[in-house]
């Protein structure tokens, strides 16, 4: 009467064999993500082993002394911290502004057939790699802003002490600012255009059945909404600056002092450790440069941390 | 009475209102125009200046000595690939399982943690990681290898293949994963023959942009392959690098280099173009982000 079943399955499954390659497949999953952290904290600790020496001969000093001399054993880094920072803030100052308005258009007024492929060659050039950039910036920029960009700027903003001149050489501060420029205006662009795509429609109808027109919906409405993402944004690339190395270093002209004239060739952390690391001798030369590199480090890891959380509050789904 | 004059007021000023409009438009306009300019203006450029220097013993020969004409940068590119192959071959698997831990275990403090680090890490001046790579790999052995610019290769590789991955195999729709188990495949291949297959070109893309990113990358190579004028494949020695060859070209006072710099700036420009339209275009035409 009872039939006779046939099981489903031809051979029984050793779930046994099946539950300890689940968990030894989880396990797995789980001690990369652990190695992974511990790489992270290796690359902080290594960078710290590695500059040792010199966090023991100068101490804090190193920060604000400024002499980079390394027949004397002297290393301060105060000339370098300023031409990273200055000619940092030389990008953003420029990128911010063009980045902030071109992601406005692309998110805001460019039609989608113009907004997509534009968008997309706007962030190929954040592919150009930085020796490319430092080339084209060594042959063609340095040469424009010693004739041409440099002489203008001293005839219409001699009065700012910054821009007091003379132009020596094309290589300096701003040719260096003006090259950052460019190679962090695709992150100010992507991102500052994710962030306004990420503002809700509302806000825009209420603007607009207020009688507002289109630009001052963006400019009085969208772009103030989307502030905090916006400065996510520049933080990210001012981060991306500061830290930038061959393209800067074809380019600032690498002398480490302090001068006020952006058209004096200066020096950034960054590019001193690409041209000195090969040729210094010494524990304490070596271990200055890796010095600078750890200093690097926090740094960007800071801006960077700060950058995303500001971020990652704004965009509802995470970046 | 009051409201016609009102109404006329307002006109006027409506006009001076859409002319702003339009020129705040414009000015937007011209700024986005700026950035897809100069990308054109430079790859222009390099293209014209490449293409002038670029021939085939510049692509087989070994370089010559300073003065010498001809010679080539053979040994850079093959170097160059050798390293970041390796560095793929390092940073993909583990990349992808690191990916995968995050898509699996989802929130919590400890993928949160790993996110955060993973992003961190991608904004990190790869100089800094090119120390990390001399300290931890060349320092104790007391001379430069391939295998160490390999190591900060993957090192600058992983936070893209990660969150990229991340997002891969996120997109796979739930129902998918929950279909598997309910058909009674067990975690390992629910996730491995049917979740991470589904995500494969998003994976795919992520892994591209992250060779892309790391060829053409210079800083780290000046203290880890170091660079050779010589045949090297031992990747536990010195090596020739592509963009390191640009690099001191470039900057040397010699017309014949700087001329060659050129030609190996397209080479770069090229490989590097070549991947990120693949990635973004042909693999995954939905996907235009990083």
């Amino acid at each position: 009467m009872a039939v006779e079943r046939q099981p489903i399955a031809r051979k029984p499954r050793n779930y046994a064999l099946i539950a300890a390659i689940d968990f030894a497949f989880l396990a797995l999953v789980y001690v990369a993500a652990a190695v992974f952290v511990l790489l992270v904290a290796m690359l902080f600790l290594e960078l710290v082993r590695g500059s040792w020496p010199s966090l023991q001969a100068f101490g804090a000093r190193f920060l604000w002394t400024s002499h980079w001399n390394p027949v004397t054993s002297q290393f301060g880094a105060l000339p370098l911290i300023y031409g990273t920072i200055v000619s940092s803030l030389i990008a953003i100052v420029l990128a911010g502004f063009v980045g902030i308005l071109a992601a406005a258009f692309l998110a805001e007024f460019a039609p989608g057939w113009l907004a997509q492929p534009l968008g997309f060659v706007i962030e190929l050039l954040a592919a150009v790699p930085s020796v490319v950039f430092g080339l084209w910036g060594l042959f063609v920029l340095a040469p424009a802003v010693r004739n041409q960009i440099g002489p203008f700027l001293i005839h219409t903003l001699g009065w700012i002490p910054v821009f007091s001149g003379p132009v020596v050489t094309g290589t300096s501060l701003f040719t260096a600012g003006l090259i950052l420029a460019l190679m962090i205006l695709p992150t100010v662009t992507a991102i500052s255009r994710e962030v306004i795509i990420a503002i809700g429609g509302d806000l825009r109808e209420a603007s607009m059945s207020l009688g507002a027109t289109k630009w001052e919906t963006v400019a009085r409405v969208v772009l103030p909404a989307s502030r905090v993402g916006i400065f996510g944004a520049i933080i990210l690339a001012l981060g991306r600056a500061l830290g930038e190395t061959i393209a800067t270093t074809m380019v600032i002209g690498n002398r480490p002092e302090i001068v006020a004239s952006f058209f004096a060739p200066s020096y950034t952390l960054a590019s001193v450790i690409a041209n000195e690391f090969t040729e210094a001798n010494g524990a304490v030369y070596i271990s200055s440069l890796i010095e600078l590199g750890l200093l690097l480090f926090i740094v960007s890891f800071v801006v960077n941390g700060l950058a995303r959380l500001l971020l990652w509050t704004v965009m509802r789904e995470r970046p | 009475m009051a409201a016609t004059v009102r109404q006329s007021a307002t006109s006027g000023n409506l006009r001076f209102r859409h002319a702003a409009s339009t020129a705040g438009t414009l000015v937007t306009a011209a700024c986005a125009s700026i950035g897809a300019a100069l990308l054109i203006l430079i790859l222009g450029y390099v293209a014209l200046a490449g293409f002038q220097a670029v021939n085939w013993s510049f692509l087989t020969q070994l370089p010559a000595p300073v003065g010498e004409p001809g010679g080539g940068v053979a040994n850079g590119i093959v170097g160059t690939l050798i390293t970041v192959g390796i560095a793929t071959l390092i940073a993909a698997p583990f990349g992808l399982l690191c990916g995968l831990f995050l898509a699996l275990f989802g929130r919590g403090w400890f993928p949160e943690t790993v996110r955060f680090l993973s992003d961190v890490l991608s904004g990190i001046p790869s100089i800094a990681i090119g120390l990390f790579a001399y300290v931890w790999l060349v320092a104790p052995v007391r001379h430069f290898s391939a295998i160490s610019a390999s190591a900060a290769f993957a090192m600058l590789m992983l936070p893209v293949i990660l969150r990229t991955s991340e997002e891969a195999i996120r997109s796979v729709p739930r129902t998918v994963r929950e279909g598997a188990l309910a058909l009674g495949l067990s975690e390992f291949s629910a996730t491995m023959r049917i979740v991470v297959p589904a995500a494969r070109p998003a994976i795919m893309t992520g892994l591209l942009l992250a060779i892309a990113r790391v060829t053409g990358e210079t800083a780290p190579l000046l203290f880890t392959a170091f660079g050779s004028p010589f045949w090297n494949l031992d990747p536990t020695q010195p090596m020739a690098q592509l963009p390191l060859q640009v690099f001191t070209y470039a900057i040397s006072p010699y017309k014949s280099w700087q001329q060659q710099a050129w030609a190996g700036a397209l080479l770069l420009i090229l490989a590097v173009l070549v991947l990120n339209v693949t990635a973004r275009l042909v693999l995954n035409p939905r996907r235009a982000r990083r």
